[in-house]
């Protein structure tokens, strides 16, 4: 799903060989033309200078870049210096991201393995049974969790009924909430990787660990978790990914203090007021990250397969 | 005691397991629950009543919905349908036409969408309408989802065509077939599961997209997300739970569906 | 309750049930310290559950099992003084040669360094010292098949339990592995238990043999009882090639029965507690214990006409259909020495029989 790209797989034969341009010209251009292109031209406007009506002037400017890093006072004639802001907004979103991560990989982990322990045939019920909210609007799960958890919601109301608290907690609009917001929206993403390589593990090296006298959680530790590990890193790259630019679980369920990158993108290109180069390069700066990444992983799990 | 000694077991992974789908499931029968209220507060709990979907179909807001609906429908199944097709032809090249020079970087091309974040794809498509001055509507809405749809798409049918043996194409050439022929007599067919599945696949993505729409859609021009979220913006009402609701039950089936006809194919042993 | 310091493993009345299939109907069998112990039997025998229960990765549903003594049933595999050499090796894919050998000490608590120390000289053992920090795919299926028996033997457990090692080895290689396990054996006098369905392998390798067939043990005694004096139809066809012979028991007397094949010919061979006369039952003659001639050499001989003759270079098999009905496959030596004697078919001949050729059983 996002994030993994599609498997190459192998080439079977060359029947088509003589027809292949043809073949694929549609997707080169639709693809090349509303997705290579718009990023190539994302990076043009990011050295725009922006309109005050939305839009850009065609002047280069590093203005956007320098915005983003540099402070440089209230009438841009103080000398630079770092300028926190942003810097801030992308580190609490890599950090919000990186908690839902952890918090799906807890319960994402523990339960791809027993899924794929289940004898053959129920396996495709439950995998189906973890996968079909993932195919319910995201927009709209997004809205029940906040339902959900509302101070006047029924998760509050319930701890209230059997007496656990005497107070709702106030969970919406906290950092909290924006955790459980994207733990919710991406777990899917973390059980189905993992389930995979699970499926795929050859469990006799399990049972040569225990006859080797390695008790069941060193069983874990020691020989299950680094086999199983392209699983977990892919899907813990599933969910960072979208986590880390996601908008609307900070949006709906964060409040204004709670400001993550997609909000901060968002807000450059709603109505007049915003700063279009600067979107642009923030959008950039994302993009980038999210690159180097996907590279260093790429690397890392080639390495290990060498 | 029983059982203990099997080291596939861990103790607690069930627990985890369920209580992993409590929370995925919770919240949606929460809201399936409460679009039933007979209440117009979405607080208090008045009885069971259909009052909110009359009035999702009915109500003063209802034209707004039902216009969206509607968009939201025919850009999924333009889009979905134009997604299938071209991602069936880009997968009989990738898999059924020897290697080449730009196999790699077409892969790449392919699932580029996935790989870069929603909004920044949002950011880029934005842009490039502005740059090449296209007026935003209902036809940039469609041309950002066909192309966010063919990832979707091919993943189910580059899978499917890679569990396709050449030799049954081979053996109608042999059979005086021509490359046409193969393609369309034994190749589609075959595909046919994979195919459908990936239709379904970019249909469910299309009708789901949020982020991309809001910012490429014009101004009054609104999908189902959109038009949700706009209201959701105003406080979560009761007619949005029964929409919602209503929308989860498509998904859903469309889900089923889905699965079933993999399920099918694969007793029949393909 | 066995105290026997000779008896390696007990296993008592032990009964396995997958829900209503019983893959165990109550085995009890003794394993002495220092034996090449083999289970025999065909897929689905129930030869691997029973060493899985010993290994302690199945559960016993009834029954005991004794380790020196020791009941081990209830304890987990990581608390059972026995290791495994697993079919497909089982090596951990993610540490180098050293590391696999060395794991299971490390697990004991010994610290890093004494566990390379062992492990190294655990490889020396298998003559694979030069491939100690090689990782597991880099290694041919011999030299895996190897580390693995080198990491079972590195924690110098009581017992070492291997199922079909060397099914994955092909046959020249397999033979010389053959060798070495028993070798091996002898060298560091750990009790083995080694599950194989190949006959000749088994018959190769072990001090005794447990042959089993659908969940029971059909006879258990040394390579060459089994062989020769098979208890029943099923081992005596499973183990080796034989003429099986449906005879009637005329007379007992002085240990020999006499019996007559269905058209009437004499046999007599040696008695066998159960079968009394009158029985219906059936005889085993070995190939290589029968011998052709073009008369008679004896009063039992058998007359018949050679169908075919089979050429399979060690030796010359040779299918004689009798007078009036069975069959007979004889097999010879293919050397010019001694009784070999190549007949075309079509030749009439006798064939006759070595003494103790014949041996009766029960179903």
């Amino acid at each position: 799903m996002a994030g993994g790209g599609a498997t190459g797989g192998s080439v079977q034969a060359d029947t088509y060989r003589e027809a292949r341009t043809w073949l694929l010209l549609p997707a080169w251009l639709v693809l090349g033309i509303l997705t290579l292109a718009p990023l190539t031209i994302m990076l043009v406007y990011s050295f725009l200078t922006k309109d005050f009506r939305g839009g850009v002037v065609w002047d280069f400017s590093l203005a956007a870049y320098d915005q983003f890093f540099f402070d440089r006072g209230l009438f841009g004639d103080d000398p630079p210096r770092i300028e926190w802001t942003y810097i801030g907004i992308f580190w609490r979103s890599i950090w919000q991201a990186g908690l839902a991560t952890l918090l799906s990989l807890a319960v994402g982990f523990p339960t791809a393995y027993f899924i794929a322990t289940r004898p053959e045939r129920e396996r495709a019920l439950w995998v189906f049974l973890v996968t079909i909210p993932y195919w319910v609007n995201l927009l709209i799960r997004t809205v029940s969790m906040r339902f959900l958890l509302r101070n006047e919601g029924p998760l509050n109301d319930g701890l209230m009924a059997i007496g656990v608290i005497s107070e709702p907690l106030a969970i919406v609009n906290t950092n909290l909430a924006v955790q459980l917001g994207l733990f919710y929206s991406y777990l899917p993403f973390m059980v189905l990787p993992i389930y995979a390589a699970v499926e795929r593990y050859n469990f006799a090296l399990s049972e040569a660990a225990a006859d080797l006298y390695a008790p069941r959680w060193t069983v874990l530790r020691r020989i299950l978790l680094p086999a199983v590990r392209p699983g977990i890193v892919a899907g813990c790259i599933l969910v960072f990914v979208p986590s880390l630019g996601s908008f609307l679980a900070p949006d709906l369920l964060g409040g204004a203090r709670n400001f993550m990158i997609g909000s901060l993108i968002e807000e450059q290109f709603k109505g007049n007021a915003g700063n279009w180069p600067f979107g642009a390069a923030a959008s950039m700066i994302l993009l980038t990250l999210v690159l180097i990444l996907l590279m260093v992983l790429a690397r890392q799990s080639r390495k290990g397969e060498a | 005691m029983a059982k203990s000694h099997d080291v596939r077991r861990y103790p607690g992974f069930m627990a985890i397991t369920i209580l992993c789908l409590v929370i995925l499931y919770a919240p949606l029968l929460v809201v399936a629950v409460y679009s039933f209220n007979a209440s117009p507060s979405i607080t208090i709990w008045e009885g069971v009543s259909l009052r909110w979907y009359v009035d999702v179909f009915t109500g003063p807001e209802s034209a707004k919905f039902r216009e969206a609906a509607w968009n939201s429908f025919i850009i999924a199944i333009t889009a979905a349908t134009t997604a299938t097709a071209i991602a069936t032809l880009a997968a009989t090249a990738v898999l059924r036409s020897g290697r080449f020079r730009l196999r790699t970087f077409s892969l790449g091309l392919i699932s580029l969408p996935l790989m870069v974040p929603e909004i920044v794809t949002a950011v880029a498509t934005l842009i490039f309408f502005n740059a090449i001055a296209i007026e935003r509507g209902l036809l940039t809405i469609l041309l950002a989802h066909i192309a966010f749809c063919i990832p979707f798409a091919y993943m189910p049918i580059s899978a499917r065509m890679q569990g396709i043996e050449a030799s049954y194409e081979q053996a109608a050439m042999d059979l005086y077939a021509t490359k046409r022929q193969a393609f369309t007599r034994i190749l589609m067919p075959l595909m046919m599961p994979g195919i459908v599945s990936g239709f379904l696949l970019a249909f469910i993505i299309s009708l789901d997209d949020f982020i991309i729409t809001n910012f490429v859609k014009g101004a009054g021009v609104e999908t189902l997300p959109t038009a949700i979220f706009g209201a959701v913006k105003q406080g979560i009402k009761p007619n949005i739970m029964a929409i919602s609701t209503l929308l989860l039950l498509v998904s859903i089936v469309l889900v089923a569906l889905s699965w079933l006809i993999g399920r099918r194919d694969q007793a029949r042993g393909r | 309750m066995p105290q026997d310091r000779d008896i390696a493993i007990d296993v008592r009345d032990a009964v396995k049930r997958y829900g209503t299939f019983t893959a165990l109907k109550r085995i009890s069998l003794s394993i002495r310290d220092n034996e090449f112990f083999t289970l025999l039997g065909p897929s689905g025998c129930g030869k691997t559950t029973l060493l899985r229960m010993i290994a302690g990765f199945e559960e016993v549903t009834e029954g005991t099992i004794y380790l020196y003594g020791q009941e081990i049933d209830r304890l987990p595999p990581h608390k059972r003084p026995v290791n495994t050499v697993f079919q497909n090796y089982a090596l951990f894919p993610h540490m180098d040669v050293l590391e696999n050998v060395g794991f299971g000490l490390e697990m004991l608590g010994k610290s890093r360094a004494e566990a390379r120390a062992r492990a190294g000289d655990v490889l020396e053992m298998v003559q694979l010292s030069q491939f100690a920090s090689r990782m597991p795919y880099q290694l041919s299926g011999g030299q895996q098949q190897r580390v693995a028996l080198a990491r079972a033997l590195a924690p110098r457990p009581r017992v070492l339990l291997l199922d079909e090692p060397l099914s994955a080895l092909d046959l020249k290689l397999r033979k010389a592995m053959q060798v070495e396990l028993k070798h091996l054996q002898r060298e560091t006098g750990i009790t083995f238990i080694f599950v194989t369905h190949d006959q000749e392998e088994a018959l190769t390798m072990s001090d005794r043999i447990a042959v089993m067939s659908e969940g029971e043990l059909q006879q258990l005694g040394e390579a060459r009882e089994i062989y020769e004096r098979p208890r029943n139809v099923f081992v005596a066809d499973f183990i080796g090639d034989t003429n099986l012979m449906e005879v009637t028991v005329d007379r007992i007397a002085g240990g020999r029965a006499q019996c007559h094949l269905g058209g009437g010919h004499k046999l007599t061979c040696d008695a066998v507690e159960g079968i009394g006369a009158g029985a219906r039952v059936h005889m085993s003659l070995r190939p290589e214990r029968l011998f052709l001639s073009a008369r008679p050499v004896e009063e039992e001989s058998l007359s018949g006409t050679v169908r075919e003759m089979i050429y399979i270079g060690t030796d010359i098999t040779t299918v004689v259909d009798l007078a009036d009905g069975p069959q007979f496959t004889v097999r010879s030596s293919n050397s010019t020495r001694g009784n070999a004697r190549v007949f075309e078919p079509g030749a009439k001949v006798a064939v006759n029989m070595e003494p103790g050729a014949a041996r009766l059983l029960v179903d």
